[in-house]
């Protein structure tokens, strides 16, 4: 009772009330941080050096979902693998899914890689499509709208302070994008290489050709021998680069970077996968800055 | 006439390269004019999409194609699971020290040569914005044991949660896992000793979560209570409770840990178990009848480290767990006096027994490439003391099973393979000495399985 009782005089000592928002990735939690400002205060679940697929519902994040107000999360059964206990155990009716404090990204954009068919001998694949959505700037845009609408929902009484917020992120975003596709036109067309398909929306957005993936299905470690019969089929269509995540395993990539006699780009795929990338247009600084370099 | 024609397909060939180059250049205009108008058109209509695409809502896909009633079917995930043992042919196993939890078990789950383990049929789904309902059916042959059937509180607030129906106890840490979640292919001789293989609760279970950073989790359960170490009592109301609190967080971005308390009270009526009695002439088997009250702490401690956090290629995972157990009541003793006439335990029925236990295991499980890993668990239990008013009357034998004092002890050692998160292949060794004066080595061999929708597996 005593502990109780501590708990609550902690609690109502705590200085003026910020909307409390758990972001399953660094991405989410760092464009709810552009369009918040101060009248947020976010959490993000995982960091930029950690695989999204294989996280832990560690008692931490119980502990944060229990008090959070909103989610924001990717959707496409990217965090199924934690977040549904996360958000059970916490006891929190607020943030379950169907509750304006339930938030995912993927339902805002169009999705990518859509399986014909369902099928696990195909691997790890989403019913929902590809759910790396945030490597496409322009999916941010949607996702920032869509987002900005629904902290206004929430927290009504700084509904101004968000579309203020969206107003002034899509303004720098947009100037910021003009910036990107210039510097990326060299990009276009280029063929690559890459270690899982993370990177299906940046791919479509730069106009590159994505002519492999190192992974022979999603979330399955390739062999040697398969990556040396990688090198041979990809041969033909002359790959410039091979791309993996930060927290990719180095080693796929770094064989057929040797076998093929092209340069590896290791791109930080999130807020924080690289120390350059501190926010979210640093990220997509870093990550056109790494992907031209070597072509130029 | 044909000097003529000769001329003029002289001249036309001569005028012609003239005329064609005239033409072509005027068509060359022509299409390029039209390529820069439809690039233009194009140019325009492309805006004029994105620009109404973020106005349309786009429709949240569920990949399940058409939305139909059968979008509606709950989560369904199937777990098989079989292995190959070899292990020495002991008639009665038991661990020397300690009650056997299913009675009197010959056959027992653990067969040697090939055998299939229970397939367990998981359906659940949220039932409506309040309730979750969970079912975990355990199938073997000619059984369909019902392992969880409950629903659970969705919207209650508050961080609290209400779980109704057959669950397993939230008591200690392994508990609440299924046997396909183990990192080895059996259960901890702690686990054999103080459950069987679960301790399930028919009843109620609270839970609540602290809204601190550091996580906090009190619980509290009322249940039947007819799982060993208590028994079916026939009676109104709770026959079993408990309550256990956790505390976990993390240690830097690399390591998360958590720490629990749990204590078990429960009664039993009348437990039987098998034992030797004290008859000169050669000891026979009687049955010996447990009444009074079990009582059951467990101290448990998890603790995960894998670099920044990314479990995907290296990662290590610690865990053990402490118990103790007390049981207070009489211990009855009962043999046919027909058969047996000569037995000490006829005219001694009754007497006083008391009993406290401990043990522990701890294992460590280290996973060094994407698909491996390899573990060590160390168990080791303690029968402790124990006075019992028929042993010292020399009713029955100390010297033999349940009421010999003893300390079993193994070693274990395991490697598996998961080519995904849905198969495994486990190779298992173990030194067994939980019965007394045998040294057992076992090999196990198992794959486990799991069809379907089999989504998240708690800390």
């Amino acid at each position: 009772m005593r502990l109780f009782l501590a708990i609550w005089a902690v609690l109502l000592a705590l200085p003026s009330h910020a909307l409390e928002v758990f972001a399953t990735v660094p991405e989410w939690a760092a464009l709810v941080k552009e369009i918040g400002g101060d009248k947020v205060n976010v959490f993000a679940a995982t960091h930029g050096m950690q695989d999204p697929h294989r996280v832990e519902a560690r008692p931490s994040l119980i502990a944060k979902a229990r008090r959070a107000e909103l989610v924001v999360a990717t959707g496409a059964e990217l965090e199924v693998g934690w977040l549904p206990i996360v958000l059970r155990e916490a006891g929190n009716p607020r943030i379950q899914p169907g509750q304006p404090g339930y938030f995912e990204a993927a339902g805002f954009v169009r999705m990518l890689d859509v399986p014909a068919r369902l099928d696990r001998a195909a691997g790890d694949v989403h019913a929902a499509g590809n759910p790396h959505v945030q490597t496409d700037p322009r999916n941010i845009l949607k996702i920032g709208e869509a987002l900005a609408e629904r902290l206004a929902a929430l927290d009504q009484a700084n509904a101004g302070a968000y579309r203020a917020g969206l107003a002034a992120f899509t303004a720098k975003w947009r100037a910021a994008m003009a910036r990107w596709e210039k510097e990326a036109a060299i990009l276009k067309g280029v063929p690559i290489v890459v270690q899982h398909r993370s990177w299906s929306y940046l791919v479509d957005w730069l106009g590159m050709k994505e002519v492999a993936a190192l992974e022979p299905k999603p979330g399955v470690e390739p062999s040697a021998a398969h990556l040396a019969r990688l090198v041979e089929q990809t041969a033909a269509s002359r790959p410039r680069l091979v791309v993996r995540a930060a927290y990719d395993h180095p080693r796929p990539a770094e064989w057929y970077s040797a076998e093929a006699k092209i340069p590896i780009v290791v791109l930080p795929f999130t807020v924080g996968g690289d120390d350059a990338a501190k926010d979210l247009v640093s990220l997509f600084d870093l990550t056109i800055r790494r992907l031209s370099e070597p072509l130029r | 006439m044909q000097r003529r024609t000769l001329w003029l397909a002289a001249t036309l060939a001569a005028t012609a390269p003239a005329a064609h180059a005239d033409e072509l250049s005027a068509l060359r205009e022509e299409v390029a004019q039209l390529k820069k108008s439809y690039a233009e058109r194009i140019a325009a209509l492309e805006a004029q999409i994105s620009r109404l695409t973020p106005a349309e809502p786009m429709p949240v896909k569920t990949g399940g194609g058409t939305p139909s009633a059968t979008g509606f079917n709950p989560e369904i995930s199937l777990i098989l699971q079989g292995q190959a043992k070899r292990m020495k042919d002991v008639p009665e196993r038991g661990i020397t020290g300690f009650w056997a939890p299913g009675g009197h078990d010959h056959d027992g789950p653990e067969k040697r040569g090939l055998s299939l383990e229970h397939s367990e049929l998981v359906v659940a789904a949220n039932i409506d914005p309040n309730f979750r309902g969970h079912l975990n059916v355990a199938l073997l042959d000619g059984q369909a044991e019902v392992e969880e059937a409950w629903f659970q509180t969705l919207g209650l607030g508050n961080g609290l949660k209400l779980k109704g129906g057959r669950f397993l106890s939230g008591i200690g840490y392994l508990n609440e896992q299924h046997a396909h979640a183990w990192d080895f292919a059996d259960a901890p001789l702690m686990t054999k000793a103080l459950f069987g293989e679960h301790y399930a609760q028919d009843g109620l279970q609270l839970k609540w979560v602290a809204p601190t950073d550091l996580f906090i989790e009190l619980g509290a359960e009322a249940g039947r209570g007819a799982g060993f170490p208590g028994t079916d009592r026939n009676k109104n109301g709770s026959g079993a409770g408990s309550v256990f609190g956790h505390v976990g967080g993390d240690w830097g971005p690399s390591s998360a840990w958590r720490a629990g308390l749990s204590y078990l009270a429960t009664r039993a009526q009348a437990r039987s178990g098998h034992f030797e009695d004290g008859d000169p002439a050669g000891p026979n088997e009687v049955e010996g009848q447990f009444s009074g009250k079990s009582r059951t702490w467990i101290a448990d401690f998890v603790w995960k480290w894998a670099p920044d956090g990314n479990a995907r290629s290296s990662g290590f995972k610690f865990q053990a767990e402490y118990f103790r157990r007390t049981e207070d009541g009489t211990l009855a003793c009962a043999a046919d006096a027909a058969a047996l006439p000569g037995s000490p335990c006829i005219g001694h029925p009754l007497g006083a027994y008391r009993s406290r236990q401990s043990g522990f295991y701890a294992q460590g499980i280290w996973r060094f490439a994407p698909a491996w890993r390899v573990g060590y668990r160390y168990d080791r239990l303690d029968s402790g003391r124990l006075t019992a008013d028929l042993l010292d009357d020399g009713v029955l034998d100390g010297a033999t099973g349940a009421l010999a004092a003893y300390a079993p002890k193994r070693h274990s050692v395991m490697a598996d393979w998961s080519p995904s998160e849905f198969s495994r292949l486990r190779l298992q060794f173990a030194r067994d000495k939980s019965m007394l004066g045998v040294t057992d080595d076992q090999w196990t061999l198992q794959y486990i399985m799991s069809l379907g929708s089999h989504g998240a597996h708690s800390f």
